[in-house]
């Protein structure tokens, strides 16, 4: 299944991943097979499906991981085989992807120091992002002296650093309660038009994907395939309280809902 | 977090965790000094006597003429370990094959008791420093090493998926990611080695030529100087004890990080 030229929204300008063919296994079963889909330019793509669908799996293909055992992926015309420069990462604990032992600063300045910012540079750059996620002021504070929210906008910043073009997130607010999650996900809208980039966000959660997404991504069945690239029109800037009371949001949901579990009948 | 103390509480405190902490050894020595008092045991003589001894032996000539350069010889000998440990800890906990390649030998080495190499050393080092300080090394590597195999080893894997797809480069992975994940591993791996080094710097210093508080224990015993034996027995015990004191001193500088993540974890529970 391949995105339709309708479901292509405005801002596109360009293709910054395409996926053709892909699957995967890990010598057992196929966990996924045949996928296809692009992702444009400053576009917002919610993946969702099932827990054990194969949705990490696919992130880390997608991230240049783990190398699928079948198809091509492209970021930016090129084919990977080893994570890309210009495409960041937000796993899913924060607790166990930051490093406790480095200062809030130092763990979001770790990659810049990897490709030879120097040392003014790469502090002005790191204090820049933690602007941008809210916290210049516990920049010399251990990440396990922060809230789990903050952790998480602590790696938020880490992947912002670096000026990526586009940004992978793994489940990223499936740890921490309702209200941070409710502030996370706004923060990720507002940071995404704020730097015109491009995310890939994995979620469980219908909800969340059908108010973060442009397109949402639906994967089902065992070996799971797309079941729809199904494109989210609601009105920007998205809101908390008044996006979610909106009719077709409901119908939206509905529709996510209907086609992961049942995709035969969708 | 800690809720603020007013410094005098403070100070109650650490006085009353010091009590606690002294009054038991005050009371053994007081026991000591009081049956001892009249003893005329030739080996065994009134710890007055002793402690006489031991405060004209050691203050302050004995300090520049036996102890520093014991302390030379533990400080060089731990230092290599440490450099030898940690490199080669490092390089086979990365490379895991490898890693299980040699695992058997190093298992081997580790479980001979160091001092038995001591012949050995002798043979080809013959009795002077080199070897003292080469049994030291040999003696305080294994635990360093094969503790820091273990820390390197079991590294978060979620970080070495954060290392690869932010393309950091192995020198900082190490210096960065791999040796303070683990350093606490290593730290309790270099306690451990400092312990057994300073057991061979004594047996080294009987064995060698003369000089170093190991000798100078022996050779007391041997010129039935049996107060100026028990002068130097408590010497070596004290310097164990400082020398303890002094690693904890530097791990807990080292590791405060770990400290205060534990000491939060727990408290956030």
């Amino acid at each position: 299944m391949t995105t339709t030229e309708a479901t292509k929204p405005d801002t596109r300008t360009g293709t910054v991943l395409e996926v053709r063919g892909l699957g995967h296994s890990y010598g057992g079963p196929q966990i996924f097979e045949g996928l296809d889909f692009t992702v444009g330019k400053g576009e917002f793509v919610c993946i969702v499906g099932p827990s054990g669908v194969g949705k990490s799996t696919l992130l880390q293909c997608l991230t240049g991981l783990i190398r699928p055992s079948e198809g091509d992926i492209l970021f930016e015309g090129k084919r990977v085989t080893e994570p890309p420069e210009g495409l960041a990462i937000v796993f899913q604990d924060y607790s166990r992807s930051l490093m406790p032992w480095l200062s809030v600063i130092d763990n979001v300045a770790l990659p810049l120091r990897s490709a030879g910012v120097k040392k003014a540079e790469r502090l002005a750059q790191a204090r820049q992002a933690l602007v941008e996620v809210g916290l210049s002021d516990v920049a010399q504070a251990y990440p396990w002296q922060l809230s789990g929210g903050m952790q998480q906008r602590v790696a938020i910043a880490r992947a912002l650093a670096s000026n990526p073009r586009a940004i992978i997130m793994d489940e990223p607010f499936a740890s921490v309660d309702a209200q941070t999650r409710a502030d996370l996900e706004d923060l990720v809208l507002r940071v995404r038009d704020h730097l015109g980039l491009t995310v890939m966000l994995v979620t469980h959660d219908i909800d969340e994907a059908v108010y973060l997404a442009d397109t949402v991504l639906a994967l089902s069945g065992r070996p799971a395939r797309v079941t729809a690239m199904l494109p989210i029109d609601l009105p920007k800037p998205r809101d908390q309280l008044s996006t979610k009371a909106l009719p077709e949001f409901a119908d939206l949901r509905a529709e996510v809902y209907t086609l992961i579990r049942n995709p035969a009948t969708a | 977090m800690v809720a603020p103390v007013r410094k005098g509480e403070q100070a109650v405190t650490v006085v009353r965790r010091l009590a606690w902490e002294l009054w038991l050894p005050a009371l053994l020595i007081a026991l000591w000094a009081i049956f001892s008092a009249t003893s005329t045991d030739p080996y065994f003589p009134p710890l007055s006597e002793i402690l006489d001894k031991f405060a004209d032996v050691w203050f302050f000539e004995g300090i520049r003429t036996e102890i520093w350069p014991s302390l030379q010889r533990l400080f060089v000998g731990f230092a290599l370990a440490c450099v030898a440990g940690v490199g080669l800890g490092l390089a086979l906990g990365v490379m895991t094959r490898v890693d299980n390649a040699v695992r058997p030998i190093v298992e081997f080495l580790r479980a001979t008791p160091g001092v038995a190499i001591l012949p050995v050393m002798i043979l080809l080092l013959g009795l002077g420093d080199s070897m003292k300080v080469a049994i030291i090394a040999l003696v305080a590597t294994w635990p360093i090493l094969l503790n820091t195999i273990d820390g390197v080893r079991s590294v978060e894997p979620v970080l070495h998926q954060v290392t690869a797809s932010y393309r950091i480069t192995l020198a900082d992975r190490i210096r960065f990611v791999i040796l303070p994940a683990a350093s606490p591993q290593i730290f309790a791996g270099a306690r451990t080695a400092l312990a057994i080094s300073i057991v061979a710097m004594v047996v080294a210093e009987m064995v060698g030529t003369p000089g170093g508080i190991g000798y100078y224990i022996l050779d007391a015993q041997r010129g039935f100087k049996i107060t100026s034996m028990w002068a130097g027995i408590i010497a070596l015990g004290i310097l164990g004890y400082l020398l303890n004191k002094l690693f904890a001193l530097v791990e807990r500088r080292v590791l405060a990080w770990h400290a205060g993540m534990t000491a939060h974890n727990r408290g956030g529970k």
